[in-house]
């Protein structure tokens, strides 16, 4: 089965993943091989099959809107690595 | 060589829910910080969100509002991205079916009316709220999961002001609608602008710029007054622009480069699998435009041709609902619609703002205004003891001819009680008699105010300066 060129690099930047060139290597095999394996579904003829958003045929879900108790905010800060005044705290953010 | 500019917002609107999108979190500005999540806004593994329904139901008002046709079938979508205001990692949105296409917005601009076509307008949620220290930031997420809608527009924008004068039309459309408060200062609405030039003639867009980070539309103004010059300046020295995404600096007043088309986010949208496909059925769709509201121009186009009155009395009743509301019930079958519309604007608002007393609270039926005018117009009472009947109705809320009845107020138009008051004046005040007499043409005036004193206002004052006159002049 031909491994699906795979721009693992890349992949990796957009999931904030820092990868070896050796992780590289055999992620981007592993990679390939699912891709190469998923390639089989082109072996069926879905031509009568209506593309569908979901598996479940399910539609119109809602729920009124009320509102409901929220977490106490220790609660909720609860599994932060730091916190400080009820903020999450995180890396200092530039853009 | 000339050239035009191509702008297209794309603006973020909070709607007014009560509860979040997907989950039963108030959405609610200014309480104190993560007081206002749970698992499901906090992107917790294993959660599900639950769409809020009237959440869809403002986005489908806000379609039909702008105009917009609404697709029998909705879905929702995952816009991946880092960032520390979005705990999930994705935003939840609508890429490929939206709830709301094809629309537009028409308003007041440069003294005729303009046209911006609406591209869509789909539903999302938005972020969390970053603050920045010294150190390190900190995230609030009150807001993340609030029920948020993108109102993109089509390039149809020429102008900063053409682009400031849209974005008004569509806050006050949003307003009157009830679907967002759009609270500029509490950050309900944000924008973000797309700007081009070419030189006029040319088919070809030029290079699409992305401004970031304008919170008022006095800002998205001063960006593209910055923007289109800058733009136009590097192209007619024959220099290049390059698709890129700028931020306002709204301190130095410059805009400047963010990122470049090179590192353009790459969002990799797919359906949303927590969430189901939405299809609003007829009936659903029969019940929201239930609560679709006259539009702001339209009203006040109608103001202006139904009552002939001018513009600002129509703009008045525009912003001021419940008085144009009011206006349209004393005006109903009243001859002279002006001049109701002068007592409603002009002393009924004014007695309500001095007394502090709401609109729904007066005594003042509507029936009465017109009633008050009928009695001005034929010269029952002068228009001065108009005023005083009309603080006795608003104080009492009796009928305007019961008032003038019980406190004697009608106009004396009988020649004889009149001259006899003339006499009167003249007798006592030989003085202004004697400057009138030698030309002092205002002297006349003066007299009048001594014969309406004596009438204690009732006299008609046409006919006591008539009487006057004849009297001084034999």
């Amino acid at each position: 089965m031909a491994a699906t060129e795979i721009d693992v690099k890349y992949v990796a930047h957009l999931a904030r993943l820092t990868l070896s060139p050796e992780e590289e290597q055999k992620i981007g095999a592993q990679l390939g091989n699912i891709l190469g394996y998923i390639e089989k579904l082109r072996e069926l003829d879905v031509s009568e099959v209506q593309p569908t958003a979901h598996a479940v045929p399910l539609i119109n879900v809602m729920r009124p809107d009320e509102v409901r108790p929220s977490l106490p905010t220790e609660e909720a800060l609860r599994n932060a690595p730091a916190k400080a005044n009820g903020l999450f705290l995180v890396p200092k953010i530039v853009e | 060589m000339e050239y035009e500019t191509v702008i297209g917002l794309e603006t973020h609107v909070q709607l007014k829910t009560k509860s979040k999108m997907w989950c039963g979190c108030a959405n609610e500005f200014g309480a104190p910080p993560n007081t206002n999540v749970c698992p499901v806004c906090l992107g917790m593994p294993g959660v599900l969100p639950v769409a809020n329904e009237e959440g869809l139901r403002l986005t489908t008002l806000t379609g039909y509002l702008l105009n917009c046709s609404v697709p029998r079938f909705a879905k929702f979508d995952r816009k991946n991205y880092f960032y520390p205001d979005a705990p999930k990692n994705y935003q939840i949105t609508q890429y490929d079916k939206p709830s709301t296409v094809s629309g537009y917005v028409d308003f007041e601009f440069n003294g005729g009316i303009s046209r911006v076509r609406i591209t869509r307008a789909h539903l999302e949620e938005d972020v969390g709220k970053n603050f920045h220290f010294d150190r390190n930031s900190g995230v609030d997420f009150n807001r993340a999961g609030v029920p948020l809608l993108e109102i993109v527009s089509e390039p149809d924008i020429t102008s900063a002001d053409m682009a400031y004068e849209y974005l008004n039309a569509l806050k006050d459309i949003l307003i009157y609608g009830g679907v967002s408060d759009c609270d500029m200062e509490k950050g309900m609405v944000r924008c973000d602008v797309n700007v081009s030039v070419r030189p006029v003639g040319q088919k070809e867009l030029g290079a699409k710029i992305e401004i970031k980070n304008m919170n008022s539309f006095s800002g998205v103004r001063k960006a593209l007054e910055y923007e289109i010059p800058r733009q136009i300046a590097v192209v007619s020295k024959g220099g290049k622009l390059s698709q890129e995404t700028r931020r306002w600096d709204d301190v130095a007043g410059i805009t400047e480069t963010m990122r470049t088309k090179e590192q353009a986010h790459d969002y990799r949208y797919f359906p949303e699998p927590d969430l189901m496909p939405f299809e609003p059925t007829e009936a659903w769709l029969e019940d929201v435009s239930k609560r679709v509201v006259e539009l702001p121009l339209a009203r006040k186009q109608r103001f202006m041709s139904a009552y002939q009155l001018p513009a600002s009395d129509a703009q008045t009743f525009v912003w001021d609902v419940p008085l144009g509301t009011y206006f349209e019930q004393a005006v109903t079958g009243a001859k002279n619609p002006k001049a109701v519309a002068n007592w409603v604007i002009n002393n009924l608002r004014a007695k309500l703002a001095e007394t502090q007393t709401a609109l729904a609270d007066t005594k003042v039926k509507p029936s009465s205004i017109p009633e008050l005018v009928a009695l001005v117009d034929s010269g029952k009472i002068s228009g001065k003891i108009a005023q005083d009947v009309f603080a006795e109705m608003f104080a009492t809320g009796e009928a305007p001819a019961k008032i003038v009845e019980a406190k004697g107020l009608a106009q004396v138009s009988d020649t004889g009680a009149i001259e006899k008051l003339c006499d009167e004046a003249i007798a006592a005040n030989s003085k202004t008699v004697e400057d009138y007499k030698s030309g002092k043409v205002a002297a006349l005036n003066s007299l009048k105010g001594q014969v309406m004193k004596l009438s204690k206002g009732k006299a008609n004052p046409a006919l006591v300066g008539e009487i006057l006159e004849k009297k001084l002049k034999s």
